[in-house]
């Protein structure tokens, strides 16, 4: 039996049918063909499926669909405005955040959530805050240091 | 304008960091299936029935197929390396059905595979499928497998030995009756697994008499290879996609049953089919790595010089042989153990050993890591019994500088220069000042540990004549398409196939410089069969030294072909012609020029050509290097052990690698430090385990732990450039030097730490519980 839910997804409205077990990141990649967002593991450890859901980074596969029902999604799809990149997105690319970039749609998501603090961090507790996120190219440092070039950026903007 | 050395951003990276990469999970075909396998549960067994009755009359069921529905129709996977005098066990034994028939030997072997309308239909039907077994003794280590009494993975293979290669060289008697010292240990390298953060997918479409696979692949050609051999299928009428690949680390390379079945089945249903791997199967379907048991003995003298070494290795291989896994546990293993340094006399004999476990294959570094791991693990605890300081002993033992320098495995090293890297060393990293730090910490009851390790990699794996002669059924030359269009831009195709690495960039820059293009005017493709000629992939750190080579020579060629007709315009003659930043100009009038541009337009319209010369400004090339490339570095890691709990807390990591000419920096460094966590993990946090009787206890990423960012510090990266001789780009490959380096260079500083306690040896994996019985096998005595 299919449930009908309303989400706001980057910013736009939309109406979906879901089974009530399907998984919030199915919904996202195969209803709403948002397929930025990544599915990486089967256990809620990886963080390639991480979202923002009401501004919040939560790992989509850990969420069933219907749980969001009524909510505002973000997804990396939705960092960019048009041919603007998000600050985090610029850092990336700059700091070589990525390789592979399977990963990478869900680090930047979670440096969202990250970057909305506005004290200062020191590298180790900007490590710690990854820690739902895996990454098996980068190593980590240029993650670590495309987030702290973000955050320099934003600061100067703001 | 030169692009080369420079720190170029990545062009891959616009797509990817929009959410607009297209990795095989994102496509979607129109009337596409969904596939499931059902796997074995046991790890050794008779199949005595299979019931998919209930599962054919599940809602949304299209098929379900077992192994004896195909036995007659399609053929065996098999192995592509058959390591000559080694009595390797035949194909008959090493190949696997592509579902099991009868047998099942490993937990995650696929046995059947079920089809549906959409994915959840098709788990849910695979709930149903009834497999009954008769479960037959296992064994899934190597010293078990090895026993006269034990259970035979396959019938009539003595002791479970695949395979055993020797490798002889030099007086060894001689050296070990003259040696002052014999230093002798056995030295076990755990399991663990390449784990790219994508699983693997495919999706087979066989429906309008070609067949159309994407696939997540570091090799597409060698998977259209493979499809044409097992399923008979014509060579030309297979193409094979590998898009955005996410991660590879080695365990895309190998072909697996999946995707061979899949295709097998496109064609039955005249249905595209997708199969997406969870990450729970990935665990016991995808290939692992490591699982080395070696025992070594060198011969030494007193002032530290190393004569001789003498030994076996056994490695464990699972229940097949995999794509290339018979290479990996003998040639790339044994050749280099000898690393850097001068050895005399040399007898080493590897070993495969089947067990009733997931196939074992390249896991970034192949073998070079577990020799690696050896010959260092041996030079530390050398050092500690000479009392001769580790880098010192060391430095004693280098080979000299120079090129082409012969080693006692024949192996010839492209190009060397240990004084080089170790006086880079030298100035970043106050080598002595840490151990004064070590010493006056230990005195304050501190447990720091410091490892200093050489490493040597062999990449590129070309020559192809000579790949051949150590039994890999390939070539590894590789291929390139430099193709100007008349609006004087230019695309790139590669046999190689980037999945992370920057092809794509690298590629371009090599372009750039070598025609004077703007690096926006170049775009680099690579990763379709239909689209890009026949090349072999990408591992072993080949891509820049083998792929970039290829590159670089149908980029010469272009410009060569574009000298002919600029000289035809210009009414000169070839030889009166010069080239640099794009343009073709008159030697003794540099101002009477045309673009290159401008030829491409000329070249592609063909309205006036000089005679003989065929319109278009295209190249193709062949690349196969003269011999293999050696990157090789000095790593250094120091750690702090907490005896209380076990926990380790790495200090410092230091990398000085030379790779050669450095064609991106920014890349190049990027790859040492994925590498060197590649290692750490390695090293402290992965391990994949069984239990005796062949379940898998690490089947997720809850019992496997991978690095997280916290874990592990910064890791301090630089490089020396001692260019190959190998290649026209001077490039050696830096793919895996980290990944070979760290997981030693790790162990070793954490078995300084415990020198205190007496520790001379611990295997790893090095997780707390492990350190802590190390200390307190040792009674917790701090014996300074
Ligand atoms: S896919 Fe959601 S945490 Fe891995
Ligand atoms: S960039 Fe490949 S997993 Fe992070």
């Amino acid at each position: 039996m299919k449930q009908t839910i309303n989400l706001k997804v980057n910013g736009e409205a939309c109406q979906i049918d879901v089974e009530p077990r399907t998984l919030l990141v199915y919904a996202i990649r195969e209803i709403l063909n948002l397929t930025g967002t990544h599915v990486g593991c089967d256990t809620s450890s990886c963080g390639a499926c991480t979202v923002l859901m009401n501004g919040k980074a939560v790992k989509s596969c850990t969420l069933f669909a219907v749980q969001a029902d009524g909510c505002e999604i973000t997804t990396v799809e939705g960092l960019a405005k048009q041919d603007e990149l998000h600050p985090i997105q610029q850092s990336f690319k700059e700091k070589h955040g990525l390789q592979c970039g399977f990963c990478t749609p869900g680090m930047m998501m979670l440096a969202c959530e990250i970057l909305q603090a506005s004290e200062e961090m020191s590298e180790e507790n900007l490590r710690k805050l990854l820690k739902g996120n895996l990454c098996r190219c980068t190593g980590y440092q240029n993650i670590v240091d495309s987030i702290a070039d973000a955050k320099a950026r934003m600061t100067a903007v703001a | 304008m030169t692009a080369i050395g420079q720190p170029i951003r990545r062009f891959e990276d616009d797509r990817l960091i929009r959410g607009h990469g297209q990795y095989v999970e994102d496509i979607k075909l129109a009337k596409m299936v969904y596939g499931v396998f059902v796997r074995s549960q046991v790890a050794h067994g008779l199949i005595k029935s299979i019931n998919t009755e209930e599962a054919k009359n599940a809602k949304g069921v299209v098929a379900v197929i077992t192994g004896n529905d195909i036995k007659e129709k399609v053929g065996k996977n098999f192995t592509a390396w058959i390591v000559p005098n080694s009595n390797q066990v035949s194909a008959e034994i090493s190949s696997r059905p592509l579902l099991a028939i009868d047998k099942v030997r490993y937990v995650g072997e696929p046995v059947a595979l079920v089809i549906a309308e959409s994915r959840e239909e098709a788990y849910d039907a695979a709930e149903l499928v009834d497999v009954e077994y008769e479960e037959l003794p296992a064994v899934a280590n190597i010293e078990k497998a090895i026993q006269e009494d034990a259970p035979l993975v396959h019938e009539g293979v003595s002791r479970n030995i695949a395979l055993s290669w020797q490798i002889k060289n030099g007086d060894v008697e001689k050296v070990f009756s003259e040696a002052d010292k014999l230093i002798k240990q056995r030295i076990y390298i755990n399991r663990a697994a390449p784990i790219p953060i994508e699983p693997r997918a495919c999706i087979a479409d066989y429906t309008n008499g070609r067949l159309t696979l994407w696939i997540t692949s570091q090799n597409p050609h060698i998977h259209r290879f493979y499809l044409a051999n097992v399923l008979g299928i014509p060579e030309q009428k297979i193409r094979v996609i590998a898009p955005d690949v996410g991660g590879g680390f080695g365990a895309k390379i190998d072909v697996y049953n999946e995707e061979l079945i899949l295709c097998y089945a496109s064609s039955l249903l005249k249905r595209p089919i997708k199969w997406v791997e969870t990450r729970s199967e990935h665990f016991v379907a995808s290939l692992h790595g490591r699982d080395f048991l070696v025992d070594v003995e060198f011969a030494v003298m007193n002032d530290g010089r190393v004569l001789g070494i003498r030994g076996q290795s056994y490695a464990n291989m699972g229940a097949y042989l995999g794509t290339v896994s018979p290479g990996v546990a003998s040639v790339l293993h044994g050749l280099i153990l000898p690393g850097p340094y001068r050895i005399e006399a040399f007898d080493y004999t590897t070993n495969a050993v089947f067990t009733n476990t997931m196939i074992l294959d390249a896991d970034r570094g192949a073998g070079r890591p577990e020799a690696i791991f050896v010959l260092e693990r041996m030079m530390d605890l050398i050092a500690d019994e000479l009392g001769i300081d580790p880098l010192e002993l060391r430095r004693r033992n280098y080979l000299p500088a120079g090129e082409n320098i012969q080693t006692v495995t024949g192996l010839s090293y492209d190009s060397l220069d240990f004084s080089k890297v170790l006086s880079k060393f030298g100035e970043v990293s106050d080598y002595q000042a840490l151990r004064d730090y070590q010493r006056k910490a230990r005195e304050e009851g501190k447990y720091i540990g410091i490892g200093v390790v050489s490493s040597i990699d062999i990449c590129g794996f070309a020559p192809s004549p000579v790949v051949g002669a150590v039994g890999l059924q390939a070539g590894q030359w590789e291929s390139a398409v430099v193709r100007f269009h008349p609006t004087g831009k230019v695309t790139v195709l590669s046999g190689t196939h980037s999945h992370g690495q920057g092809g794509d960039t690298t590629y371009a820059q090599i372009v750039s410089d070598t025609l004077g293009v703007p690096l926006d005017s170049i775009e680099v493709l690579h990763g379709d069969t239909d689209m890009i000629p026949m090349g072999w992939g990408t591992y072993g750190s080949r891509g820049t030294s083998t792929g970039g080579s290829a590159v670089f020579k149908a980029a010469e060629k272009v410009k060569e072909k574009g000298k002919l007709i600029a000289a035809h315009l210009l009414k000169l003659s070839p030889e009166e012609i010069d080239f640099s930043n794009g343009n073709y100009f008159a030697k003794t009038d540099p101002s009477k020029k045309l673009s290159i541009q401008e030829v491409a337009l000329h070249a592609n319209v063909g309205w006036n050509l000089p005679a003989g010369v065929e319109p278009g400004l295209e190249a193709q090339a062949f690349f196969d290097p003269p011999n293999f490339t050696y990157p090789f570095g000095i790593h250094l890691c120091m750690v702090e052990v907490m005896p209380d709990t076990g926990e380790v807390k790495i200090l410092k990591y230091i990398a000085v690698d030379d790779g050669g000419k450095i064609i991106n920096p920014l890349l190049a460094e990027a790859q040492i430090h994925g590498g060197v966590v590649h290692g750490i993990g390695h090293a402290m946090y992965e391990n994949i385990a069984y239990t005796d009787d062949g379940q898998l206890l690490t089947g997720s990423f809850n019992e496997y732990a991978l690095p997280k960012a916290h874990f592990i510090p910064r890791i301090e990266s630089y490089f020396t450039e001692t260019p190959s001789p190998a290649n026209p780009l001077g490039a050696k490959g830096i793919g895996e030097e980290g990944a070979i380096a760290a997981q030693i260079a790790v162990a070793n500083a954490i078995i300084d730490a415990l020198e205190p306690f007496g520790v001379k040896h611990l295997d790893g994996p090095y997780t707390p519980a492990r350190i802590w019985k190390a200390i307190h096998q040792s009674n917790g005595k701090n014996e300074n």
